[in-house]
């Protein structure tokens, strides 16, 4: 008796671990699937037709031919009221910079932060951790006063300087650290006559390796993004590709096609960095959720 | 380093033990002082651009300060004796409020359940998972844009399906509410699957004697969810609240696109969606006032309402924990 009441629940304890999904859980799910996935095809389906499509009854559900032409449209800079091309650039080189930066200060600040003692260090460590809650975004009028003592106003400087630092990535390097870089292996070094800048080439650098790639894509995507900022600071005529597409939007003209393959365009590269290292940022993100 | 020198049986020629306290003080110089050069371009960067700003802002906000004249008085706290009576302000404050909390509390428990869904044995786990985070990628201002279209009056195909259910055409951009709900439904994409993510994280690290002791005590799998899952959850909860309180109290990307070609910071014809964040950006840099003091007024307020909802928002759900 008391050994077949131990092995029910017992048996049910196994049954949660592994549980199967069963069908229902298949259907609410797909329907999760399909609802994250469908917003984004229907750009794809608008940007693929001529722009006449978007007012059929009932709606074209499936993309067509005209996508290519609509990209010709888009890139011919003569029909549309703001260069694509230089967009796109910009948008590349500032979310270039500013990945390299964040990461490589991170990883320094991170590995101080870690591993190496001074005074001051939990006070800062705690400013840190402080600053992450706040909405630095509200300083932007300051911060518009700077750029225009600085000649920045509309310059690409002015959105890559603020963002060269992260209170975020400086935490999530600090607590990979702790754990990955073994202080065994800090001492060794250290008898071995390394002085710390060596210890941080040789034995960090190395060993932060998958943390530095999960907080280069999220900084690259969030980079790429950002458009409150760039939308106060920079012109048309020298855009971010986020605001490129807004000024597209605000054209005259209501071309649906031509502003949805803007915008296609727009999320194509981090659709592309999501396909290949996709499963990269699924673990980041929830590695991340743990430890914080 | 010490057992060596206690092991040497020679004496060291002097310009060698020179040399070798030389090395020493180099040594101790990189222990001390090195650190702070690891944290210095940090703190330096962040200072300059994030602090500094965040400060300055405040004494701004003291000032009648705008963009175009070169000088500027220091008012005291005019601005803010001002922005209590300004309606449009307090209209802001509601839209924000509204469209945080109709997209918040859905979002969250549809994150919880959709983590619940995943902590399955599922085929094509990683999947799944993808296929949720996959807005979390898309860009705001893709968002709104593609949404805008979605709810548009005519040809949105919103209105579309609505219309097989027999229900008219909503014009979604014009009324309050069905402008808070179009809004809210454009962050819930976004963010769902991300919550929801992080929920799972934590559903994973949930020991199994929990749910074991659990079963003992009779409890079926959706009594298990209510009282082992959320109530383990709940750091975690209140962390994803505090994140979305934050974002969502700033939003501004998507309501500033809702209707693209009019693309502006009042929030629709009668402000009916301008958020505080929109507000801010209209009278410091969309209004032909370029009012600096005033939108750096804003800007404190909205910090304090941040601060406060996030410290209520935590109270409460600790208080939930307690009274359990």
């Amino acid at each position: 008796m008391s050994t077949l009441a131990y092995r029910r629940p017992r048996g049910r304890f196994l049954a949660r671990r592994f549980r199967r999904a069963g069908i229902g859980t298949y259907l609410v799910l797909l329907l999760f699937a399909v609802g994250s996935i469908f917003p984004l095809y229907w750009s794809l389906v608008v940007a693929s037709h001529d722009n006449s499509a978007v007012a059929a009854y009932p709606p074209v559900l499936t993309p067509g031919h005209e996508l290519w032409h609509n990209i010709t449209r888009l890139f011919n800079s003569g029909e549309v009221n703001v260069s694509f091309w230089s967009a796109l650039l910009n948008s590349a080189i500032v979310a270039t910079v500013v990945t390299a930066a964040v990461v490589f200060f991170s990883i320094l600040a991170g590995f101080a932060f870690a591993k190496l003692q001074f005074r001051g260090r939990r006070a800062l460590m705690l400013t840190i951790v402080a600053t992450m809650l706040v909405p630095v975004q509200l300083g932007v009028i300051p911060l518009y006063i700077e750029m225009i003592h600085l000649h920045w106003v509309n310059r690409l400087p002015a959105v890559i300087a603020p963002n060269l630092v992260t209170a975020f990535g400086v935490f999530l390097m600090r607590q990979y650290i702790v754990a990955a870089v073994p202080n065994d292996l800090i001492d060794a070094s250290r008898v071995d006559g390394c002085h710390t800048a060596r210890v941080f080439w040789h034995v960090v650098l190395p060993a932060v390796r998958p943390a530095a790639a999960v907080l280069g894509l999220l900084t690259f995507m969030n980079t790429w993004n950002d458009f409150f900022w760039p939308l106060i600071v920079l012109s048309p005529r020298n855009p971010t590709v986020q605001v490129a597409v807004s000024t597209l939007a605000s054209g005259y003209v209501q071309d649906y096609a031509l502003v949805l393959t803007g915008t296609f365009i727009s999320i194509l590269p981090l659709l592309a960095v999501f396909l290949v290292l996709g499963k990269q940022i699924i673990g980041g993100i929830m590695q991340g959720a743990v430890k914080g | 380093m010490a057992k060596m020198s206690d092991g040497a049986a020679v004496v060291p020629p002097p310009g060698v033990r020179t040399a070798g306290a030389a090395r020493r003080r180099l040594r101790r110089f990189d222990l001390k002082v090195s650190p702070y050069a690891y944290v210095a371009p940090f703190f330096l960067i962040f200072i300059a651009f994030g602090l500094f700003p965040l400060g300055y802002t405040a004494y701004v906000s003291l000032t009648d300060r705008n963009l175009l004249s070169p000088t500027w008085h220091f008012v005291g706290l005019h601005n803010y004796a001002q922005l209590i009576h300004d309606s449009y302000f307090w209209n802001a404050v509601e839209n924000t409020l509204g469209i945080w909390v109709i997209s918040t509390l859905p979002q969250l428990i549809l994150a919880l359940l959709l983590a619940h869904l995943l902590n399955t044995g599922l085929r094509a786990r990683t999947l799944f998972r993808a296929a949720v985070l996959l807005p979390q990628v898309t860009s705001l201002v893709a968002v709104a844009l593609i949404f805008a279209q979605l709810f548009g009056h005519d040809y949105g195909l919103v209105n579309y399906v609505l219309g097989l259910f027999g229900i008219h055409h909503v014009y979604w951009e014009a009324g309050r509410l069905s402008s808070w709900i179009a809004l809210s439904v454009m962050v819930m994409w976004r963010w769902t699957g991300y919550n929801a993510l992080i929920y799972l994280a934590a559903m994973q690290a949930i020991p199994d004697d929990l749910y074991e002791a659990a079963a003992i005590d009779g409890a079926r799998p959706f009594r298990q969810f209510l009282h082992v899952t959320v109530p383990m959850l709940r750091p975690t909860i209140i962390f994803t609240v505090i994140v979305s309180t934050i974002g969502g109290l700033q939003l501004f990307t998507e309501p500033y696109l809702f209707e693209p070609l009019r693309q502006g910071a009042t929030g629709g014809s009668d402000r009916q969606y301008q958020t505080v964040a929109m507000y801010l950006y209209e009278k410091a840099f969309a209004s032909s006032e370029f009012k600096f003091g005033y939108a750096s007024a804003i800007a404190w307020c909205l910090f304090l309402l941040i601060a406060v909802i996030s410290a209520v928002n935590f109270l409460v759900i600790r208080r939930i924990r307690s009274a359990e």
